[in-house]
């Protein structure tokens, strides 16, 4: 009988399929990005996979010069257009931005909705793009080789176009919501970290992602009326091209990691259940890093023709970001120092994301100086560091997030034992996978070939075997976060003792989020003046 | 809730404003159509562009009240701008002073593309005739 009688919550009031695809609810919004962007990442994922297969051996095993190229450019653009910049603000930011500032729902849930089918819409012609001959310009489409490929550049380019304005509302939805539906009380000062980074964001979101709309738009004019703008052949600027694509493109990079340098430092102030060290310097280096990643576009150019001075001026403000970035790692470390630290694994994938970060983040440093970038441009080095700091960032804090909040979310608690183990997998098999490619890189092994010399043979084999091993850990997290959905124990209101307001509502919430709306009695991170013990081990 | 209100009806700008401002356009029309008979060389440019910016200013924040609004919006458009001014001047690092440390050798892919002509026709009237690349 008391199965009967199940709280209401919002998975399962209103019901009918008619309340979910309708939806105006952000957790609903927020579990349809969820289910969407990890059908993406599966995607990618497969792409992933198929690439080190081909790379386990010199020659052609598994594909050609040209399925190769496809298959690279689809890894890439669909993990970073459909996956990782959707994937926290989108996802957990939708469902959790509101319940962290005591809000029934964002700003606008019809535009939030709106968002939502323009980002299926966009997929669909990426995934269109597939069947009619995939892309093979790389997920750059760098001119003039993408105006002139037979492949089919404008499905994909016209995909991305109109991604752009899906994350374009979700920024502009982000930035209203924040100024206007804070509960009473909670000042900039008192707003969570996650809710910071979201804002910085957003700023990026609607700033940049129009340059990269009108830029694949060029494009697209360019292919199908044959006017001059980036193609030489015709009359145009290639390296022009490059401007304005990086313009939108490495501050994309930070759409990337700023959200997920937000949800670490939720996770490090939960879990080592202690006031968060220097509050003001981690929400204003977010704002900083947005700003300066405006800066910087040029480094990507370093050896495409672009001239000395802007070289040494890009390369110049690219040291810059070290700051603000510096400024998080420093405080985060100094929260953990003498906290309680509890090692749960969201609190895991914290960690990892500081260790991998920061080696992400130093190696950029070193393609951030002129000489050396010379030396490393377009090798594995290039592809090892960015995927330190995409994967071994972003993926790592959206990781963290998604167990952090995931008996939240559900209110079913996953298998801990399991978790681990797959946490330990990813762990590994990232190292293993993207380390090893450091070293390749900095002997000379070029990106973007199916083939190399057998003297790299080693090396790429460990990366292979290491992508395995990644795979290995995200196949059992599947399966433990989906049997937890059917026969997970039931997740407690608040499982890791948490102060933010979305542990002072059930698990799941309700409906409107919160029975009682809730009031601002403490920070969001007062462990010195507020007793709240972790319920769940 | 008061300040709403008033903000409202701040929006009325008496007529000889509107006048005024719809006066000044008129004249620095004239002037871009004046400066454009003088040859001041590259400044030519400047000059134009300074006129028309007074001009999308004078628009922007009378007739579109941008001035009298709630100064967020004038934030958000000044801010747009600024985003905007950095794409084209830190291009303009590169556009501009390309070939500076190492004299660009490449020959033109396609040497009777339209990006050319300009340098063709400046190669042409200089003194120095030994440039005829084709
Ligand atoms: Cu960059």
């Amino acid at each position: 009988m008391s199965e009967a009688v199940a709280e209401k919550n919002y998975l399962n009031d209103p019901k009918g399929w008619k309340s979910w695809v309708f939806t105006l609810d952000h957790k609903r919004i927020g579990i349809l990005y969820l289910a969407s962007i990890t059908a993406a990442f599966f995607l990618g994922g497969v792409f992933a996979v198929l690439i080190r297969l081909e790379l386990l051996n010199p020659g052609q095993d598994l594909m050609g010069p040209d399925t190769y190229n496809q298959i690279f450019t689809l890894h890439g653009a669909v993990m970073i257009f459909l996956f990782i910049i959707p994937s926290i603000p989108a996802a957990l930011g939708n469902f959790f931005l509101p319940l962290l500032i005591g809000a029934k729902d964002v700003a606008f849930p019809r535009l939030n909705l709106a968002s939502y089918y323009i980002y299926v819409f966009g997929s669909m012609f990426a995934v269109y793009s597939i069947f009619t001959g995939a892309v093979d310009t790389g997920w750059t489409f760098y001119t003039p080789y993408s105006t002139e490929t037979q492949t089919s550049v404008i499905p994909m380019t016209l995909g991305a176009f109109i991604l752009g304005f899906s994350s374009i509302f979700t920024g502009l939805n982000f930035i209203v919501t924040i100024h206007k539906m804070r509960i009473p009380g909670m000042t900039w000062y008192k707003l969570p970290l996650f809710v910071w980074a979201l804002y910085a964001t957003a700023i990026i979101q609607v700033v940049a992602t129009p340059v990269l709309g009108i830029t694949l738009l060029l494009l697209i004019f360019e292919r199908v009326f044959s006017v001059g703008i980036f193609n030489p052949d015709m009359g145009g600027d290639p390296v022009l091209f490059q401007h304005f694509f990086w313009f939108y493109s490495h501050p994309a990079v930070y759409i990337m990691i700023l959200p997920g340098m937000g949800i670490i430092s939720e996770l490090i102030a939960t879990f080592s259940h202690k006031k968060i060290f220097g509050y003001k310097a981690i929400a204003f280096s977010s704002l900083g890093i947005a700003f300066i990643s405006f800066l910087v576009w040029g480094h990507h150019m370093f050896v495409s023709g672009q001239s000395e001075l802007a070289a040494m001026i890009f390369s110049f403000l690219t040291f810059l970001v070290g700051i603000p970035s510096g400024i998080k790692v420093f405080n985060w470390i100094t929260t953990l120092y003498k906290g309680q630290i509890h090692f749960d694994t969201p609190m895991l994938y914290a960690l990892s994301f500081l260790f991998l970060f920061t080696i992400g983040g130093l190696t950029g440093i070193f393609l951030g100086a002129l000489a050396t970038d010379v030396h490393l441009h377009d090798t594995y080095f290039v592809v090892a560091h960015f995927h330190y700091v995409m994967m071994g960032g972003t993926v790592m804090a959206f990781l963290g997030g998604l167990h952090y909040w995931w008996p939240k979310m559900f209110g079913k608690m996953y298998n801990h034992f399991w978790s681990v183990i797959a946490m330990i997998l990813v762990f590994v098999g990232f190292n293993v996978t993207f380390f090893s490619q450091f070293i390749l890189g900095s002997q000379g092994m070029p990106r973007r070939y199916y083939n190399y010399l057998d003297q790299f043979q080693p090396l790429h084999a460990f990366s292979t075997i290491g992508s395995w091993i990644l795979g290995a850990g995200f196949i059992i997290m599947a399966i433990y976060l989906i049997h937890s959905l059917f026969k997970g124990r039931k997740a407690s209101d608040n499982p890791w003792g948490g102060l933010t307001f979305e542990w002072a509502t059930g698990s799941p919430p309700p409906h409107h989020n919160f029975k009682v709306t809730p009031k601002m009695t403490h920070g969001p991170y007062d462990y010195d003046k507020v007793l709240v013990e972790q319920t769940d081990y | 809730m008061k300040a709403k209100a008033s903000d409202h009806s701040a929006h009325i700008l008496p007529l000889r404003i509107y006048l005024g401002v719809g006066f000044a356009l008129f004249i620095l029309t004239g002037i871009t159509v004046m400066i454009s008979f003088v040859d001041l060389g590259g400044w030519n440019v400047t000059v134009a562009l300074a006129v028309a910016s007074i001009k999308a200013a004078l628009v922007v924040l009378f007739f579109m009240h941008l001035l009298y609004d709630n100064k967020i919006y004038l934030t958000i458009f000044l801010t747009a701008i600024g985003f905007l001014a950095i794409l084209i001047i830190f291009t303009m690092f590169d556009t501009m002073e390309r070939g500076r440390l190492y004299p660009e050798k490449a020959k033109p892919i396609k040497p009777g593309a339209a990006i050319y002509e300009r340098e063709d026709s400046l190669s042409s009237r200089s003194v120095d005739t030994t440039k005829t690349d084709h």
